[in-house]
């Protein structure tokens, strides 16, 4: 049982939460996940990055959006009540080395776990630009954070509503069209986003990481959901990730690998949420009950 | 297997022991007994619900078939159970009416005798050797010493009868495992004993292993595996879930942090193995792990509970012939798929399954495509599922370990429509632990190194089951378990 000791709403649907974990606090390193599962009986165990640990205090923060199921669940939490089961920290840390030039490229919720990282590279002595992208301006997250550990941060939008009006990969390349070239991209967020900044920094031989985050069930490499072609071969995410060199990443086969659950997904989500609107109703109506006694 | 009914085999058992009842019965009159079929579920019925296939003997059933056992001097089914029961000995008690003698025989060598009753493939085992099987010239009709087994667990736990094993007084030891498959839940029980306080550290949310997430609950109730892990519990053993030794906290800190004096590794073999075809990575194509673990520990079979999603199946493609494969085949059936296929490059002799869950299988319409495998995973433009590309073989010489091996014939690839595809070919060694502590050594096939006593090549860690034998039987595990827990027994004695 971890209990959640503060909860943030950053946007609409976008939570960070703080909740007591001390051994993953205590092991965890930039890169490394967690398997969350809202409730023991039934529900889904899905990973979540980890966006800050305080080995001190013994916590560890996430920072989640509502998508599915269990992220809902999640959301309704209140500080004070538990998470049923957190499981990590998996997968492999994030080499962290004096490269040089290192850019950060985060894309929506993919800002969290690249919080860590771009900490982890600053402490080694790196320059560290930060792109942050976002739809809109609402859906911007940890912006002063990562402003205040980056030698330069860049924040795109889609809808130009705050920052600059464009895609990551337009900043991406103009980084590398100049001298001071980047000596490493790190890219996290969506899979397209992830796919393009491959593609982008591809023709400057720019080495490239990726984050990956696909289905997975267990996270210690016992089910192989996970698994991706990278370069010719298969690897499973939770055990080999989940970071990956980028332009060895078939980035097409795990897109599909992603849509393998949506039917199911999408209904699922409509009960919860057709469900919860009907208790929410409930709700309502006997508070307008009881008010007009 | 099944021709006849529950209530037929009841009443015509009911009749021979009437029969027998008083009687001095002469080894002919042994050998003339019936064997008693296990009573099951219908196949048209059970093949569409999760509940239990097998039902059980009936009393008269269990002391017919007790009846039948010749009480052999040398005892052969004993030297064939890895964990050693006094077979003949409980079978007597049973005979005699005295289950409850029965079950403390079994117990002082098996601890989980309601699961390895149900789960142990008897007949490569106990069975095999059985001097009435012999004369009678088939297995078949050797004693059902595992139906037998599963009765006196069964009737012991519905009387409530289940004594707690004693507990020696505190010795201020203390031992970590990990892992709560067979192995070490056998361990923890052995140690405990001897007054050690006892740790497990479990990965997933509910304690059993390999029992909880792969064994399906028609074939293995949970209800039992929770049984015994609140039976440890009673005991004063603690369960730390959602752990993983290796990366939650390293094995090595558990040693010289935690105050651990011994630790035993029992993390099992997880680590799937594909086939390495082309379109192995379509949607669609799941290893038995994944698909087990949705349906079993996740219960995604329960679409009106469950928030995990399990992919629904019309034509289910299973390769390989283990008991992996018919459970994933039999829980594909109940998931509804319309018809679902084993693909197996041998034929029906040289499967490794337990015997009555390929009869199972076939009852419950499973089809088996004997000597077949596929070489590809066709799939649309949207990387789904739409078939295999099959290769048909014909079995050749036998090999150097007596197996005729499977030899492929030339241009008989056909293709065959399937919208799921599930692999079940084995489990490798899951690297993980042995990655994160430095000292453990492995083979090449990443089986941790043991000696006689499961000690490792690491000071103060044991180490047994699937890690060490690669994918085995619950049985196995155990039998490792059991020599694992003497060693550190013996040597925290020492301490």
């Amino acid at each position: 049982m971890n209990r959640i000791i503060a909860k943030t709403r950053l946007s609409d649907d976008v939570y960070r939460m703080e909740l007591e974990a001390p051994h993953i606090a205590h092991e965890r390193r930039a890169g490394q996940f967690v398997i969350v599962q809202a409730d023991v009986e039934w529900g889904e165990r899905i990973p979540l990055t980890i966006a800050d640990a305080d080995p001190q205090r013994g916590t560890i923060t996430l920072i989640f959006q509502t998508v599915g199921v269990t992220t809902r669940k999640l959301a309704e939490l209140e500080v004070g009540q538990s998470i049923d089961a957190v499981l990590g920290p998996l997968g492999n840390p994030t080499h962290i080395e004096r490269f040089g030039h290192a850019v950060c490229v985060g894309g929506g919720i993919g800002v969290a776990p690249l919080y860590p990282i771009a900490q982890a590279l600053k402490n080694a002595g790196n320059k560290v630009t930060v792109i942050i992208g976002a739809r809109n301006k609402s859906l911007v997250i940890l912006e002063e954070e990562m402003r205040a550990i980056a030698d330069e941060l860049i924040v795109v939008t889609d809808d130009g509503s705050y920052g600059r009006k464009a895609l990551v990969t337009e900043p991406l390349k103009e980084l590398c069209q100049v001298q001071d070239t980047p000596d490493i991209v790190v890219a996290i967020g969506p899979p397209i986003m992830m796919k393009f900044c491959a593609e982008t920094t591809r023709p400057f031989g720019v080495k490239t990481l990726a984050s990956l985050n696909t289905i997975m069930v267990d996270g210690t490499g016992m089910c192989g959901g996970c698994r991706v072609n990278i370069g010719g071969e298969t690897k499973f995410v939770c055990v080999d990730g989940p970071e990956f060199d980028a332009h060895l990443v078939d980035w097409d086969g795990m897109l599909l690998r992603l849509r393998a659950y949506k039917p199911q997904e999408e209904s699922h989500n409509r009960e919860y949420v057709e469900h919860h609107q009907c208790r929410l109703d409930a709700i309502v109506a006997n508070n307008r009950e009881g008010g007009a006694r | 297997m099944n021709d006849a009914s529950s209530s037929t085999l009841a009443t015509s058992a009911k009749a021979t022991l009437d029969g027998i009842t008083g009687r001095d019965l002469s080894n002919r009159d042994r050998m003339a007994l019936p064997v008693q079929e296990m009573p099951c579920q219908e196949p048209a019925v059970r093949a569409h619900n999760m509940g239990e296939v097998a039902l059980g003997y009936t009393e008269a059933q269990a002391r017919v078939e007790a009846a039948r056992c010749l009480q052999c001097k040398n005892a052969p089914c004993i030297a064939g159970c890895p964990v050693s029961i006094d077979i003949p000995g409980f079978i007597r008690r049973v005979a005699e009416g005295d289950y409850h003698g029965a079950a403390e025989v079994i117990r002082r060598t098996n601890l989980l005798p309601a699961i390895c009753g149900r789960v142990c493939p008897q007949e490569a085992q106990c069975q095999a050797p059985c001097t009435l099987g012999k004369a009678l010239k088939t297995v078949d009709k050797a004693v059902q010493i595992g139906r037998l087994e599963r009765f006196v667990a069964d009737r012991e736990r519905a009387v409530g009868g289940v004594p707690m094993p004693s507990v020696a007084p505190p010795s201020g030891k203390r031992v970590a495992i990990v892992g709560s498959g067979p192995a070490g839940l056998t361990v923890a029980a052995d140690v405990r004993r001897e007054g050690h306080e006892v740790v497990i550290y479990e990965a997933f949310q509910k304690p059993g292993g390999v029992m909880v997430y792969g064994i399906p609950e028609f074939r293995l109730p949970k209800a039992i595996v929770r049984e015994e892990a609140e039976k440890l519990e009673r005991m004063g053993v603690r369960f730390e879930l959602n752990t993983l030794v290796g990366r939650t906290r390293p094995l090595e800190a558990l040693l010289h942090e935690d105050g651990f004096d011994a630790v035993f590794v029992g993390v099992g073999a997880g680590l799937p193995k594909f086939m390495d075809i082309p379109g192995e990575n379509y949607v669609g194509v799941f290893s038995a792990n994944e698909y087990l673990t949705r349906a079993n520990l996740m219960r995604a079979w329960d679409t009106e509970h469950a928030d995990t999603p399990i992919y629904p199946s019309r034509r289910v493609a299973v390769l390989g012939g283990g008991n992996v494969a018919m459970d994933s085949a039999r829980m594909a059936l109940r998931l509804g798929a319309e018809e679902v296929h084993v693909l197996y490059r041998r034929t029906r002799e040289e499967m490794p399954a337990r015997a009555e869950e390929v009869a199972h299988a076939m009852e419950e319409g499973v089809v088996f495509d004997f000597l077949s495998s596929p070489t590809e995973v066709l799939g649309d433009d949207k990387a789904i599922v739409t078939g295999l590309r099959v290769l048909s073989y014909r079995l050749g010489e036998p090999d150097a370990s007596g197996r005729r091996s499977p030899v492929a014939m030339e241009g008989s690839e056909h293709d065959v429509p399937f919208d799921t595809v599930i692999v079940a070919i084995g489990n490798e060694s899951n690297p993980l632990l042995a990655k994160t502590t430095p000292g453990l050594e492995v083979d090449r096939k990443g089986h941790v190194l043991v000696d006689a006593s499961q000690k490792t090549r690491l000071d103060r860690v044991w180490a047994g089951g699937d890690i060490v034998l690669g994918a085995a039987t619950v049985i196995l595990a155990m039998g490792e378990g059991r020599r694992a827990a003497a060693a550190i027994n013996e040597y925290l004695k020492g301490k």
